[in-house]
């Protein structure tokens, strides 16, 4: 499937974990250990060997405390931060959707877990060779055109898996057929540009109390690329007026009488 | 040298060797164990000491070997030649070191040279691998001739004088591309880094204040330099090349005011949150205290004194490149970093590996003032 995406509709999340354990299975990542930390959120972080996770919320509201589920994990963004900066080109996004890591080329600089928006990308630190890890959206299973595990394993349906716009489509269909139980902003259509994983919230429940960074519609490596692009000018203009200034100075030591600028000693 | 007949390794190099000593077996445990054996790095602080200080203060000291030869050798300001050869062995040495420390920080440091054939063009770090590599490469050939001198070697020095030209004007050009494009890194953190400090022209803030800690450092290391082989400083050369200090620190403090002022974020500068602190601490004592400092005549014809302004520029470069780097981006809720002892070993050894090589080479070469 081209363009494939997810939508998560975080009002049919029960916090079952599925994915998560799913996730582990299919791409046999070694257990963690966990620990009580109140909380069902368990491992507490994504890392090398979480890729996915069930995060847990409580959140005050008028008529009392409410208990909200969200899944992270990568959002696979239409332009990703990741493949811009990646110095040697190791992350591409994929005509599937998908935002795949090549270990393969990848030097280990990190540049990518510093750009990423969304704070995806995890590092091996306990490895004298680490790579990156993060979620490969199951490009091997889309290639089998298999559904990403997570989806597959949900068992309220709140994981929809379907192309970009088939899901847009049905984003907005659900916003107004259910004005009371869905908050209105479909995160993920437009921050940084659109992503391919797209979420619905519960009315009154904004994003940011879930978890999600506020960001701007604006891809971020729109703003690199606005510095990076002057750099072949860059090196015609320094390289041209350095030539005139030498040439410039050169004549005025000339009609002094000292033949030489340079090292000449 | 000629005068000095004294013993090489006296006590600042016994304290050398220990630091350089004891990072050894730190680095063997980054080497068996990983990063996470030896810092504090973290999912939420993939950059940490060793970027901020290591690379991008590090890059940013370096920049006076550019400045000084395109004072020197293009603009003809010949009285500041003493300066040009110590300045470029300190470039040259400031990114061997930078290249050393990315041998410990990067996870695949083996792989550093896939740079040359996967490339990104969008990426600014790929800009600035390519600038760096090819800069060593333009400053070991500047500095060549002080080696070839040594051995008298004259068939590769008259090749080298010929090319100078090119390679002067190469070096200008590379230090200018990859002193901005740091500052392009940055400005893929949008979202995360203060927007006292994140804004379109990062990359000219960038260029601007390495020029001015380049500046600082050549007055800096030159004074330390005379003292340690106990040589008359180099007081007038020092002085006229101060005389760019106020106007590259001028030019600064307008730029950031006007840019702050045009994006409307005159407000964050006095909503006393601790980046409003940080922000007038390095505007006051790194850029406006020196700005008046080196305007006086008085100061630009003492050493002393313009060591104690170039220390001001010092700090001012460093602590801004610490902000935007590390202390300025908003990091993850409930996430915290400290570098680590063994992190900063790493780096400890790393400068005073750089600091000995200064020594020794300036001691059998003919790298100062009075001997070529």
């Amino acid at each position: 499937m081209k363009n494939s995406s997810f939508l998560l509709d975080l009002t049919k999340c029960t916090g079952c974990r599925s994915c998560q354990v799913a996730c582990k299975q299919w791409n046999e990542l070694e257990s963690e250990k966990t620990e009580n930390r109140g909380t069902y959120q368990n491992p507490a972080l994504l890392s090398d060997k979480t890729w996915t996770l069930i995060k847990y919320k409580e959140i005050e509201k008028q008529d009392g405390v409410h208990w909200f589920f969200t899944k992270v994990g990568c959002m696979h963004c239409e332009q990703p931060a990741c493949v811009s900066v990646c110095p040697v080109g190791a992350f591409t996004k994929t005509e599937s959707g998908a935002v795949v890591y090549n270990n393969k080329i990848c030097i280990g600089c990190r540049y990518c877990m510093i750009a990423c928006p969304f704070r995806i990308p995890t590092y091996e630190w306990q490895k004298a060779f680490p790579f990156i890890k993060k979620c490969t959206f199951c490009f091997d299973r889309q290639s089998e055109s298999q559904v990403p595990a997570c989806a597959r394993a949900c068992p309220t349906g709140a994981i929809s898996f379907n192309t970009r716009s088939e899901m847009l489509k049905k984003a907005k269909g659900l916003i107004s057929k259910y004005p009371d139980r869905y908050n209105p902003h479909i995160y993920g259509e437009k921050e940084v540009g659109g992503t391919s994983v797209m979420m619905l919230a519960p009315k009154g429940v904004d994003f940011t109390e879930l978890g999600f960074p506020k960001l701007a519609d604006r891809p971020l490596p729109v703003w690199t690329w606005k510095a990076l692009r002057f750099v072949p000018s860059q090196i015609v203009v320094v390289s041209a007026v350095m030539g005139f200034f030498y040439w410039l100075t050169k004549r005025k030591m000339g009609k002094k009488g000292s033949k030489e600028v340079r090292n000449d000693d | 040298m000629t005068t000095k007949q004294d013993k090489i390794i006296g006590p600042g190099s016994i304290i050398l060797i220990i630091i350089m000593a004891l990072a050894v077996p730190v680095a063997a445990v980054r080497y068996i164990y990983g990063l996470g054996a030896i810092t504090n790095l973290s999912d939420a602080y993939p950059w940490g000491f060793w970027i901020s200080f290591d690379l991008f203060c590090g890059v940013a000291l370096a920049a006076g070997a550019f400045v000084v030869a395109a004072v020197v050798d293009i603009f003809g300001g010949t009285t500041m030649k003493p300066l040009l050869r110590p300045a470029i062995l300190t470039g040259f040495l400031g990114y061997i070191l930078v290249g050393t420390a990315l041998m410990v920080d990067l996870g695949q440091y083996q792989r550093i040279w896939y740079l040359t054939w996967n490339w990104n063009l969008h990426s600014p770090l790929f800009e600035v691998g390519w600038c760096v590599m090819l800069y060593l490469t333009v400053l070991a050939l500047e500095f060549a001739p002080v080696v070839l001198e040594k051995f008298k070697l004259e068939v590769p020095l008259r090749i080298l004088k010929r090319v100078s030209l090119v390679l002067i004007i190469a070096g200008i050009t590379l230090s200018t591309m990859h002193q901005s494009s740091l500052g392009t890194m940055l400005l893929i953190m949008q979202d995360k880094l203060h927007p006292l400090w994140h804004t379109q022209i990062l990359p000219i803030l960038f260029l601007n204040t390495a020029i001015a800690v380049g500046i600082a450092m050549v007055i800096f290391e030159s004074t330390i330099t005379m003292k340690v082989f106990g040589r008359p400083a180099e007081t007038e050369a020092q002085g006229n090349l101060a005389k760019g200090l106020p106007w590259v620190l001028g030019i600064y403090f307008v730029i950031r005011f006007v840019d702050l002022a045009a994006q409307g974020r005159v407000g964050l500068m006095f909503d006393g949150s601790r980046e409003s602190i940080w922000f007038w601490l390095e505007m006051i004592v790194g850029v406006a205290i020196p700005f008046f400092y080196f305007l006086s005549k008085k100061v630009r014809s003492s050493t002393p004194a313009m060591f104690k302004g170039a220390l001001l520029v010092l700090f001012g470069v460093i602590f801004n490149r610490f902000i935007v780097s590390l202390l300025g981006i908003r990091y993850p809720a409930g996430s915290s970093y400290v570098p680590h002892i063994m992190e900063l070993m790493i780096s400890a050894a790393i400068v005073s590996g750089g600091i000995m090589a200064f020594y020794l080479i300036s001691r059998f070469f003919p790298v100062l003032s009075d001997e070529h």
